[in-house]
């Protein structure tokens, strides 16, 4: 997952001018790591404000017309400000007998916060032992981890199906759980954030201390693991809340996740109810968005790290 | 002392089985399974039929439906992918400045990817309404008349392909500007004492210099987009899976879930399954090598 290999050699070809940078001016506190940056232009800000606007527009839209009568997502010239109708189209989103909403929004939570708890549990586990841990095969297993990040899962669909059949988990909310409980991506993350952070002195000591394999991995390891913790358990939600096809192929109307149950509005209505689809979309996706609210500095963080799989 | 000897030596194994128990039955035995699947004839109601051998292949290579949907993958693929990763080029060399806000801006690039993808693109079907569509809308408004994007072919590629893109491009733009901060800053010095100007220092100084990252985000993308599936499956309003009247927009994975749930061709779904999954590897592969290829003759 390292994406910044660059190669230092080529700065080599590059005179170098002078003691330093010799621009002494009010800027010199920061010169350090922004120094040589170019300034933006105005053009640059007209870019970004226009990226920004597109990056919020859809969501923005959502909201509006889940707001609105239905009649009011086609309104010619359209109004982008919210209408008085929220309360009224929440209720019937949660009284619609199609969409089983409550049932759905319940499952999801389960499922993501379950995948989630286990992910980074498991993984972080087996990241420490492939870390820190001696024993015969582990370049093999590590190699191994790494392999399967690069097997798309949707491939097996039809066989997981059949699997779900002998286990009678069709229909069930275990159906969406088990098969996520752990990820490759997972463990190799957190061999990674191990690696880095954890001294082997410290695990020396806790191990002459008589801690067993397990206690050196709850007491020392995983308090000096939250951060890589909490981005891992988040972007699991995140995924376990998106998923889509699987659930699609393995659920039942009366028993769906959210992500099922508003594509059960999407598909049943003759003339489309708008400002329901709407507002089922805007549940299905708060919670993303608080997430976001909360930790989109983090998971930027990450994101730039490369430390994330799609 | 025994305890804390068996202990050395058992634990890390006990540490690292449930991660491979658990992928081994949910990961790699469907994976090998769908082979013997696709050998049989099997459906949905009767179960395993008997052994065909090669028939559900040599099925595939004759049906005109998997070429159609993997023409409109590789297509939507192509015209998603080649214009999201300029633009997301482009976007990190914007914000690879000085910048007031900058966290801001960073923020609103990811908050696409952080959202329900079956939700926003509920929100991009209405967008794309051919009748009352707020895009074309906006296009009336600039004198182009309505588009048809869901019954035109290549409309509807762009339609799903913007949907991609919005999702992706803030991602992916991260992802370089990350890989921008790490470039050296005296080799622009230079080349700018060379006379190169902006551009061309992009062009033979930060592509070149982000190859890696580039390759990185090519496979990924490769590896997502030859499964799409979301996006087209809401965008075809009635849940058929046909992709369209004519099939238009289908993608090969919504195929497998037309035979193997509508019409419950196990046998088949699974044929058309693997060859996806040979050619997810193929084109893997294929991309890097290309891409490669292209940066180094730069």
């Amino acid at each position: 997952m390292t994406t910044t290999t660059t190669t230092p050699s080529a700065s080599a070809a590059s005179p170098r001018r002078g003691p330093a940078h010799a621009d002494p001016g009010p800027k010199r506190r920061r010169r350090g790591r922004v120094g040589e940056m170019r300034d933006a232009t105005p053009l640059t800000y007209i870019a970004l404000i226009i990226t920004v606007l597109t990056s919020f527009f859809p969501l923005w839209w959502m909201f509006v017309v889940a707001t609105k009568d239905s009649a009011a997502a086609s309104e010619r010239p359209p109004s982008f400000l919210p209408g008085g109708n929220f309360l009224l189209n929440m209720e019937r989103l949660f009284a619609n007998t199609t969409a089983n909403f409550t049932l759905g929004l319940m499952n999801s939570l389960i499922a993501s916060t379950i995948v989630a708890v286990s992910v980074v549990f498991f993984c972080s586990l087996a990241g420490f032992a492939l870390a820190k841990l001696r024993f015969a095969g582990r370049t093999f297993f590590t190699l191994a981890v790494v392999v399967t990040m690069a097997v798309p899962v949707q491939v097996g669909v039809i066989p997981l199906l059949i699997l779900m059949d002998w286990l009678g988990w069709r229909g069930e909310l275990q159906a969406v759980i088990v098969p996520f409980l752990v990820s490759g991506f997972g463990v190799f993350m957190m061999r990674q954030y191990v690696q880095q952070t954890v001294p082997d002195e410290l695990l020396e000591a806790a191990r002459i201390d008589g801690c067993s394999s397990f206690r050196i991995y709850w007491n020392v390891v995983l308090p000096a693991l939250r951060p890589a913790m909490v981005v891992l358990g988040l972007l699991t939600f995140m995924n376990t809340w998106n998923e889509f096809i699987w659930a699609l192929a393995v659920l039942t109307p009366d028993n769906p996740t959210v992500q099922f149950s508003i594509n059960q509005l999407n598909e049943s209505a003759y003339s489309r109810d708008f400002a329901l689809m709407f507002m089922g979309s805007t549940f299905a996706t708060l919670p993303l968005l608080i997430i976001f609210v909360v930790l989109g500095r983090q998971l930027v963080g990450r994101i730039m790290e490369g430390a994330i799989k799609a | 002392m025994l305890f804390s000897r068996l202990d050395v030596k058992s634990s890390p194994y006990l540490f690292i089985s449930p991660f491979f128990v658990l992928f081994g039955i949910f990961g790699l035995f469907p994976l090998l399974y769908t082979v013997w699947v696709s050998l049989h004839d099997w459906s949905l109601i009767g179960g395993n039929e008997g052994f065909i051998g090669l028939d559900n292949y040599v099925r595939l290579f004759g049906d005109a439906k998997f070429w159609n949907a993997l023409y409109n993958t590789l297509g939507i693929f192509a015209i998603a992918v080649v214009p999201q990763l300029l633009l997301a080029l482009f976007l990190a060399d914007t914000l690879n400045r000085r910048l007031r806000m900058r966290n801001m801006f960073r923020m609103a690039l990811i908050l696409p990817y952080i959202t329900s993808i079956a939700a926003v693109a509920i929100v991009f079907s209405q967008l794309f309404g051919t009748q009352f569509g707020l895009i074309n809308y906006a296009l009336e408004f600039f004198g182009v008349d309505p588009i048809n994007w869901r019954g035109e072919k290549y409309a509807s590629w762009a339609a799903i392909a913007v949907m991609i893109d919005w999702r992706w491009t803030g991602y992916n733009a991260l992802i370089y500007l990350a890989a921008m901060q790490a470039v050296p800053k005296d080799v622009y010095e230079a080349a700018a004492i060379d006379g190169a100007s902006r551009m061309r220092q992009f062009w033979q100084i930060t592509i070149p210099m982000l190859r890696p990252t580039i390759i990185f985000t090519v496979i990924i993308s490769t590896i997502g987009q030859m499964q799409l599936f979301t996006e087209p499956a809401v965008f075809d309003s009635g849940g058929a899976m046909a992709g369209g009247t004519q099939g238009q927009f289908q993608t090969v994975m919504m195929l497998v879930f037309q035979e193997a749930f509508r019409y419950g061709n196990y046998g088949y779904g699974a044929a058309i399954s693997w060859a996806l999954f040979v050619l997810v590897i193929v084109f893997s592969l294929v991309n890097s090598l290309v891409t490669s290829r292209i940066r180094s003759a730069t």
